[in-house]
């Protein structure tokens, strides 16, 4: 007989937990592995709240397992190590992102580029290598291998670092491999959410020139005052997408609503490229003809792997980028998602863990 | 009042014109204008045809000013050039694509991307700068900017040469922009006409393994045997696409017709591209959940700029390659047109405008 979530590992564990699409999350008692050879035990402080952790709370994608804790923007403290682990001792602080596990041999994982590992093991709601389910950061602890710990620099805030493990990574990622990190292009941003204000915050960062692609004219006053960026554009207004027609570099588009993407592409230079890191449910129309007439292409980017992860932190420390949080106690957790459904926060929800999760 | 087509220019010319969108052709009396200092005149002795010619014609995308006289194909010998032209001289060897001007001050034509300049004049079916329609290569003689004649090398037939200037590009040219063009890299090529076939060619050169995807089972011999592409699949096998699944680098789409993109995304390996050089009328369903999960993308292409062109025109000289053609009489261009709608050709007209376009 299938031992309990409680019984299936020796360290107790206690989380909260959903049970089912309803995405309705309550206090959860599971259960850790003991830390391996080559693991790193880290006591989590904080977790960031991501729109994914929405999606597969609610089964959106129709993948979900039930019980589901959520949560991969896991900020925390080293309390044991493993003898084999080097880089990280106890007293570190350290965060884990969305991967905890891949294949390790094939091309993908040769390259760094774990998360395009078509076996990669995910923080939650994921097999891992023993069989059993992942649960994630909406929890006091957490058993990881030491080769997808990341490690924070001293000088960020914990509670606003930890959303940089996925928000950050998911847009710091294609910005590099697309060539959005060289000074003076310009860059647009779709969505200013969690992913969106961070893109907003790294182009500043690389020197671009960024311009926010919003629905919310409510957003407009934060997204030139306080986060930088240079202009704004209400996307649903023709006169001003008009204007900026032929304006823009690249797109990032945070946004996983269904929206048309004619218009977006009509934004784009020659050569110009619209990048998707939202992931609508639904396919979308793609325009063939204003590729063509403008040599213009659409690609997709899924956060990156544990080395750029690490860069991406270690850039953040140097220039001091952090996320902009609204720091929430556990028992919260269930409005916070009711809440981030109508997008009503600036710009992540991050647990209190350490000091309100209680079972 | 504004001159006809006869009076407009100097230099008499004659060609063959469509009227009207029923697209049937017909002999028509024109005029092209004297060689200007920077011009290059040259008598046109072969001209492609290709499947926009069929759309410019038929109206089918809404833009055509008739009379239209089709061709961007077109390679003939020089007969006249301007005072201050010196890349080409009388009786040299030479052809004109898809554009015959642009501005010459953007950012694009500074990067030699004529093709992506916004006032860039197409050989036919345009407004030339000087107020005038455009006219193409179904003529005897044409008259263009000396950047915009492309040199044809000795080795080169013009006749299975000409369809380069346009088919050819237009492959090329992506090929190489989006890295599709190593040695060992897999490609696959959707669609087997005019494009696809010279795909095929060009990805060999390359040293890429090439799939053919299509259709039609029955262009498999074809395409392995003559073609050379190394596999060839059958896009409505389920069972052969699924195995195919994460095989491939690159998918060059040469198809306009209406057809799914989701069975493509899923053929390429991660960071794989497909780029549609075909543009059908109804956009297609993107799903995006494959293109963030294996970080994929798709992006289009335009023909090429001309110190592209001219460059590929070198390569496939070099490697030996050349269209396979049906050279047919300037009369025949109708029926032509009509086997070109249900693709009946291998794999591109070439109308021998020389010895058979005579005025009656």
């Amino acid at each position: 007989m299938a031992k309990s979530a409680e019984e299936e590992h020796p360290q107790k564990a206690v989380g909260w937990a959903a049970r089912d699409p309803s995405g309705v999350l309550s206090p959860f008692k599971f259960s850790r592995r003991d830390n391996g050879d080559n693991d790193v035990t880290i006591k989590i402080l904080y977790c960031g709240i991501g729109h994914t952790d929405l999606h597969n709370l609610k089964n959106e994608w129709g993948t979900s397992l039930y019980p589901m804790v959520p949560g991969y923007e896991i900020a925390g403290v080293v309390t044991e190590v493993g003898r084999n682990v080097t880089k990280f001792r106890v007293g570190d602080k350290v965060g884990v992102g969305c991967m905890i596990g891949s294949c390790r041999s094939c091309d993908n994982c040769a390259q760094d580029l774990e998360n395009y590992c078509h076996k990669g093991i995910l923080t939650y709601n994921s097999a891992y290598y023993d069989g059993s389910i992942t649960f994630g950061g909406f929890s006091d602890k957490v058993v990881v291998d030491h080769n997808y710990v990341l490690r924070f620099p001293d000088n960020l805030p914990l509670d606003a670092a930890a959303p940089l493990l996925c928000a950050g990574i998911t847009v710091y990622s294609p910005m590099k491999y697309f060539g959005f990190n060289e000074p003076g292009k310009h860059l647009g941003v779709v969505g200013l959410g969690g992913l969106g204000h961070m893109a907003v915050k790294f182009g500043k960062a690389f020197g671009l020139k960024v311009t926010v692609i919003s629905t919310s004219a409510s957003k407009e006053k934060d997204a030139l005052e306080r986060l930088g960026a240079d202009s704004f554009l209400i996307s649903h207004d023709p006169d001003q997408m008009q204007a900026a027609m032929g304006t823009l570099d690249g797109i990032i588009d945070t946004v996983s609503a269904v929206h048309p993407l004619q218009p977006l592409i009509n934004l784009l230079k020659t050569n110009g490229k619209l990048i998707m890191v939202g992931a609508p449910d639904k396919p979308l129309e793609l325009p063939i003809f204003p590729l063509l007439m403008g040599r213009k292409l659409v690609a997709g980017s899924g956060i990156g792997g544990l080395k750029e992860t690490q860069e991406m932190v270690d850039f953040a420390g140097k220039q001091n980028i952090t996320a902009d949080i609204e720091v929430i106690p556990m028992d919260y957790v269930n409005t916070a998602m009711e809440r981030l459904a109508k997008g009503d926060v600036k710009y992540r929800f991050v647990i209190d863990v350490a000091n309100t999760l209680t079972c | 009042m504004s001159k006809s087509p006869e009076q407009e220019h100097p230099i008499k010319a004659f060609g063959w014109a469509a009227r009207d969108s029923s697209g049937v052709l017909s002999p028509f009396q024109f005029s092209r204008r004297a060689t200007g200092d920077e011009d290059v005149k040259f008598k046109v002795l072969y001209c492609g045809v290709c499947h926009s010619d069929l759309h410019c014609v038929k109206n089918e995308w809404g833009i055509s000013n008739y009379p239209l006289l089709p061709g961007h194909e077109v390679a003939g010998e020089v007969t006249e050039v301007g005072s201050k032209v010196t890349k080409f001289k009388v009786g040299d060897r030479v052809g004109v694509g898809c554009i015959v001007g642009g501005c010459h001050s953007c950012e694009n034509c500074n990067n030699d991307l004529e093709n992506y300049c916004p006032q860039s004049v197409q050989t036919y079916n345009s407004i030339h700068f000087d107020g005038t329609m455009t006219y193409g290569g179904y003529s005897d003689i044409m008259v263009a900017h000396q950047r915009y004649i492309v040199r044809m090398p000795e080795n080169m037939p013009l006749d299975a040469g000409a369809p380069l200037l346009c088919a050819g590009i237009t492959v090329y040219s992506p090929l190489k922009y989006y890295g599709l063009c190593n040695p060992g890299m897999h490609l696959g090529v959707v669609g087997l006409g005019g494009l696809g076939h010279v795909a095929v060619k060009f990805g060999k050169a390359f040293g890429m393994k090439v799939t053919v995807i299509s259709t039609s089972p029955n262009k498999k011999q074809e395409a392995i045997e003559r073609l050379g592409a190394d596999a060839f699949l059958v896009s409505v096998d389920q069972e052969q696409m699924q195995a195919a699944t994460g095989t491939m680098d690159g998918i060059i789409d040469t198809v306009s017709a209406e057809h799914a993109l989701a069975p493509l995304i899923g053929l390429v390996k991660t960071h794989g591209k497909i780029v549609c050089v075909g543009a059908p009328e109804i956009p297609p369903q993107l799903p995006v959940f494959p293109l963030l999960m294996g970080r994929k993308m798709v992006g289009g292409s335009l023909i090429g700029g001309m110190k592209e062109t001219q460059e590929m025109i070198d390569f496939a000289a070099k490697h030996g390659i050349t269209a396979d053609i049906e050279v047919i009489p300037m009369d025949y261009i109708n029926t032509a047109m009509d086997r070109l709608v249900k693709a009946d050709v291998k794999y591109r007209f070439v109308i021998d405008i020389a010895n058979s376009l005579t005025q009656a």
